[in-house]
């Protein structure tokens, strides 16, 4: 199992952490004008407001780019895939690609977002998007 | 800025540069400040301006007493890291033109290779801007880039190897000055290739920065103040920084391209705009390179090839000592050393005061650019 860095949440994203800790994936949309801020902001770039509301994100995108990390001075960790995913709600953001090989891994492939504790670290993390039979996927 | 008043770079000082100094990031400091007032010609009570980075470990009344600075009238700091590297050069031009310091000193100096190493994976997350990447394991600057180098190659077709094609070249500039690390020490294709892999299947050891120790410094008045002393005029042409909404300086994975970089664009356009120059009118580019893909970015943003085309740009020879655009023709920071991108700067120079080690015939016009930050540097 590889090693987690624990986030440390603030007020600005501690509710993104919580939403993951129940198995779900979320963003903060501006009350006013409906905009996504993410990575969470404290205030709305379009508009200047403050207030937000929660949406769920489907969970389902694309990824973007990828990387194999290792850590280069603890060389039994296991490596993880790290994406940086297009989600259909174009959130962009960073995660991990599991249950593949990563030579099998390719640029825009179709992936779903699951939830898993990582080093007792709950995160959001992202497995090949299935054809309609088989797992169903997500938690 | 044509018609424009302009400043001026008129010293340039550094120590070695090493993998262990055996001396404090202050000591090297105080030694290339010292270095870069005498090489100007000026004694230390004529600096009244320090900018450095925010990062850099020495404060400012710490260097003066060591160095003997009197008075400082103007002390800033810039942003980003190595980012920031040619930002320091647009400090001082503003702090001199305005009138707020007669000579400024920029300096940046550690003990990067025996002290604290930049490049060590982190253990813990030290800003809530952390939180998004670092449990993800994204927790070291190789890889923090390489998420966006690797969409880079994608889009363009490219493999690791193609990034090797600039290394030999940084290596072929190092190996014949004397201030290099890897002076004397060439490498090939082959080389680099079989260098072990950083993070697969982007970065190779050989596609990434040296770690060092070491000090540089340079000191900046006005143009006419210029005039009356002992060094062939390098004029600050333009100085700008870009720092775009939704851009980061490390994860820099929002903007919609992020196989270009829209931050070096803007930089480009403004210098360009400043000037009245295009790429055709720069003779010698210094071009920051923590790791090797960021030339290809950078030669793509500042115009000298079209998106997509560095690998073949590089690949027919352009970047070297006698090619279109000669590119870290000390080695940058792969071959001579990684002073944060500021040794870079004292290459534009000695490029125009035509004492490089590897001169390019009457350089005339110099670009040294970060991602975010660049000057062009000129004489006449
Ligand atoms: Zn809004």
């Amino acid at each position: 199992m590889p090693r987690v860095i624990h986030p440390v949440p603030d007020r600005d994203d501690a509710f993104f952490w919580e939403a993951v800790r129940a198995g779900r994936l979320v963003a903060r949309e501006c009350s006013a004008c409906g905009r996504i801020a993410h990575p969470p902001a404290p205030m709305c770039a379009a508009c200047g407001g403050g207030e937000w509301v929660e949406r769920e994100l489907s969970g389902r995108g694309t990824v973007h780019s990828w990387i194999v990390s290792r850590h280069p001075s603890q060389p039994d960790d296991a490596p993880r895939i790290v994406v940086l995913v297009d989600l259909a709600e174009g959130v962009r953001l960073v995660s991990n690609l599991r249950e593949i090989d990563p030579a099998d891994v390719r640029n825009g492939m179709a992936v779903t977002v699951f939830f898993d504790e990582v080093d007792g670290c709950w995160l959001p993390q992202f497995r090949p998007q299935r054809a309609a039979a088989g797992q169903a996927g997500g938690a | 800025m044509a018609g424009a008043r302009r400043a001026a770079v008129v010293g340039i000082g550094q120590t070695e540069f090493s993998k262990n100094s055996g001396r404090s990031e202050l000591r090297l400091a105080a030694e290339a400040v010292r270095a870069a007032i005498a090489d100007a010609g000026l004694t230390p009570a004529d600096i009244d301006g320090t900018v450095t980075f925010t990062q850099d470990t020495n404060d400012e009344l710490a260097l003066a007493r060591a160095v003997g600075i009197e008075e400082i009238r103007w002390a800033s700091r810039t942003p980003f890291g190595g980012g920031g590297a040619s930002a320091t050069v647009e400090h001082a031009a503003a702090a001199v033109l305005s009138g707020m310091a007669n000579a400024v000193v920029v300096y940046r100096a550690f003990n990067e290779r025996s002290g604290h190493r930049f490049g060590q994976p982190k253990e813990q997350v030290t800003s809530p801007a952390y939180n998004f990447y670092f449990p993800y394991g994204l927790d070291a600057p190789t890889k923090i880039y390489a998420l966006w180098f690797q969409r880079y190659m994608h889009v363009y077709g490219l493999t690791n190897a193609d990034f090797g094609l600039y290394s030999v070249v940084a290596r072929r500039h190092a190996a014949t000055n004397p201030n290099a690390w890897f002076h004397g020490r060439p490498i090939t294709l082959a080389d680099h290739q079989n260098s072990r892999w950083i993070v697969e299947p982007i970065l190779r050891l050989l596609d990434c920065c040296q770690e060092s120790d070491g000090g540089v410094a340079l000191v900046v008045t006005t143009e006419e103040r210029a005039r009356d002393l002992r060094q062939k005029l390098v004029t600050i042409e333009a100085a700008t920084q870009s720092n775009l909404i939704g851009g980061d300086v490390m994860f820099n994975y929002y903007h919609p391209d992020i196989a270009r970089f829209p931050e070096a664009e803007h930089s480009a356009r403004t210098l360009y705009q400043q000037t009245g120059l295009s790429p055709d009118d720069i003779d010698v580019a210094l071009l920051y390179e923590n790791f090797s893909p960021i030339v290809f970015y950078l030669l793509e943003a500042y115009g000298f090839c079209g998106p997509g085309e560095a690998r073949d740009f590089i690949a027919d020879g352009n970047i070297g000592l006698d090619g279109k655009i000669p590119v870290n023709t000390h080695g940058g920071l792969l071959g001579e050393a990684y002073i944060h991108g500021v040794n870079n700067i004292l290459e534009a120079v000695r490029q125009l005061r035509g004492t490089a080690a590897n001169q390019v015939p009457d350089a005339r016009r110099v670009l040294a650019a970060t991602g975010r930050s660049a000057v062009i540097l000129g004489t006449e």
